[in-house]
């Protein structure tokens, strides 16, 4: 592993998960940084989303451990788990917003839960969070009445209302305009850097993402296929990673499912 | 052969499985009572949607099933020049049994069904994982208060479909088959016993609201979150409900109004 243990907030190691009889990981470490952006990139189905949420401690690995700010997350008691919960953020895929609460409520949720502020501090808080995300104007509107990519910033103002020290940004890209990309990019790396704290990205999107993290791994089958800086993963040698990067369509990953000889199956008559 | 046996035996064994997971996710739901009460605007949300709501198909109902005990009651009982016991008989039919069990099967439909969609469908949209992630117990925040709701609303909702199905029959008997108002009204109030009739009528309410919300609230947690997935679940709160409603229906009567 190529950074200090003692500068990392999240130490994954040997972790294995299964779902059914398919593993989804076997056997990854991963160190995480404070303070940086590292990024979680591998193709879909590669097990993105469920590695933020065995770090979340939402599911239980089959081995291996999860330390998070030097806390055993698979060992916690419940309420200890949720008061790490606290301490940190996560943006769904979705948003996962509240769809009976407006804007302002959504992300007054958190503080309302777990503070007794008077109402008149938490609208100021409230206020501020959305400001960072440029959403204060559309602090009434409920959340059908908001595009994608407003729900993930008022998804992210949400994440980032009780101060954690880390946010999990789940697929942050994923089916945004070009503008809503950029506006996410910059409001990630200016989050991280203006609140200090760590950010972890799971992302396919390459240039979006190599263009702020410090420091990505590349997932594919359950494990970790390289890691390293967006520079140093720009050169890699493997051609698996060069396919994943630049986006080919062939290569060590190929082009056409399995299947028997093509004249073969064209000669093979009415078999579906 | 062999296959359909495992087939059998694999349904059994989910049969259990789900049935075990209910029991404890009603331990759960049980175990933040004490911290939902003491936010009862949480509770008190619930019961507008979970009953308020409800009120309408409630009181139509219970109007029109009052209007048929009458006409039915009373073409049986003239026959035996028994005619003055309308008020009675509609009213023991209601308080004893068509409240309690008419009202349940109307709540399981619009207010039982509401909830599974609506719990399904936070969980398809991820909202209870964000809370989670948020350190908000879902239980605790979003089924507990509902939970609660259904067992407060329910009794509320018979009680009301009670009253509006007397009120319905004593429209048909006196209003319209020109039963004695006097004998209507106070036959009824001297046969009608309040701990016998009425309050058991109370008890089986609370117990099929307990129930129903149960089965309303779990199916919704515990659903596969997709679309499919959400319509079978609410399909299976509609269906068991009912059918827990009457077997409990049967039970219930059998332990308190039989020497048995």
């Amino acid at each position: 592993m190529p950074l200090e243990s003692n500068s990392n907030l999240i130490e994954i190691r040997g972790l294995k998960f299964s779902r059914g009889k398919r593993e989804i990981f076997s056997g990854v470490d991963i160190n995480i940084q404070r303070g940086k952006i590292t990024a979680i990139m591998g193709p879909s189905g590669s097990g993105k989303t469920t590695l933020l949420r065995l770090i979340g401690g939402q599911l239980r690995p089959s081995s291996g451990t999860v330390i998070v700010d030097d806390a055993n997350v698979h060992q916690l008691g419940h309420q200890q788990l949720y008061q790490l919960r606290k301490r940190m953020g996560m943006l769904f895929q979705s948003g996962a917003l509240l769809t009976d609460l407006n804007v302002f409520d959504n992300v007054a949720f958190p503080l309302r839960e777990h503070t007794r502020l008077p109402e008149l501090l938490l609208r100021t808080l409230v206020l501020m969070k959305l400001e960072s995300v440029g959403l204060r104007g559309a602090r009434h509107l409920m959340p059908n009445e908001l595009s994608g990519g407003m729900s993930r910033r008022v998804a992210l103002a949400r994440a980032i209302a009780l101060d954690p020290m880390m946010v999990m940004y789940d697929e942050p890209f994923t089916g945004q305009d070009p503008i809503s990309k950029g506006v996410l990019v910059k409001l990630i790396q200016t989050m991280n850097s203006a609140l200090n704290h760590t950010s972890i990205i799971v992302s396919h999107d390459v240039d979006e993402t190599a263009s702020i993290a410090d420091y990505i791994y590349v997932l594919s089958e359950g494990k970790i296929v390289e890691h390293g800086t967006p520079d140093a993963l720009g050169k890699s040698q493997s051609q698996w990673v060069q396919q994943f990067m630049q986006g080919l369509p062939d290569g060590p990953v190929p082009f056409h499912f399995p299947a028997k000889q093509y004249i073969d199956d064209l000669m093979s008559g009415t078999e579906a | 052969m062999t296959g359909w046996l495992q087939q059998l035996g694999e349904n059994g064994l989910n049969a259990f499985e789900r049935t075990g997971r209910g029991h404890i996710f009603l331990f759960h739901v049980l175990r933040g009572i004490p911290e939902i009460l003491l936010r009862p605007q949480l509770i008190i949300q619930q019961i507008y949607s979970v009953g308020v709501l409800s009120l309408i198909i409630i009181l139509v109902s219970g109007l029109f099933v009052g209007m048929v005990l009458g006409l039915q009651g009373y073409t049986t009982l003239v026959d035996f020049g028994a005619e003055q016991s309308l008020g009675v008989m509609v009213a023991l039919s209601l308080v004893r049994e068509l409240g309690p069990v008419v009202a349940a099967l109307l709540f399981a439909g619009r207010a039982g069904s509401a909830l599974t969609a609506e719990i399904g469908l936070m969980k398809s949209t991820e909202q209870l994982s964000g809370m989670e992630m948020m350190a908000v117990d879902p239980i605790r925040r979003i089924i507990t208060p509902r939970y609660i709701a259904g067992i407060i609303s329910l009794p509320l909702l018979t009680a009301m479909f009670s009253a509006v199905g007397v009120i319905g029959g004593y429209l048909v008997g006196s209003g319209l088959l020109g039963v004695d108002e006097g004998a209507f009204w106070s036959q009824m109030q001297a046969k009608v016993d309040l701990q016998e009739d009425i309050l058991n009528g109370v008890i089986k309410s609370i117990v099929f609201g307990a129930v129903v919300t149960w089965i309303a609230v779990f199916e919704g947690y515990d659903t596969t979150p997709t679309s499919e997935g959400v319509s079978m679940a609410t399909t299976r709160t509609v269906v068991h409900s009912a059918l827990a409603i009457l077997g409990l229906d049967f039970i219930l009567t059998a332990l308190m109004f039989t020497d048995v």
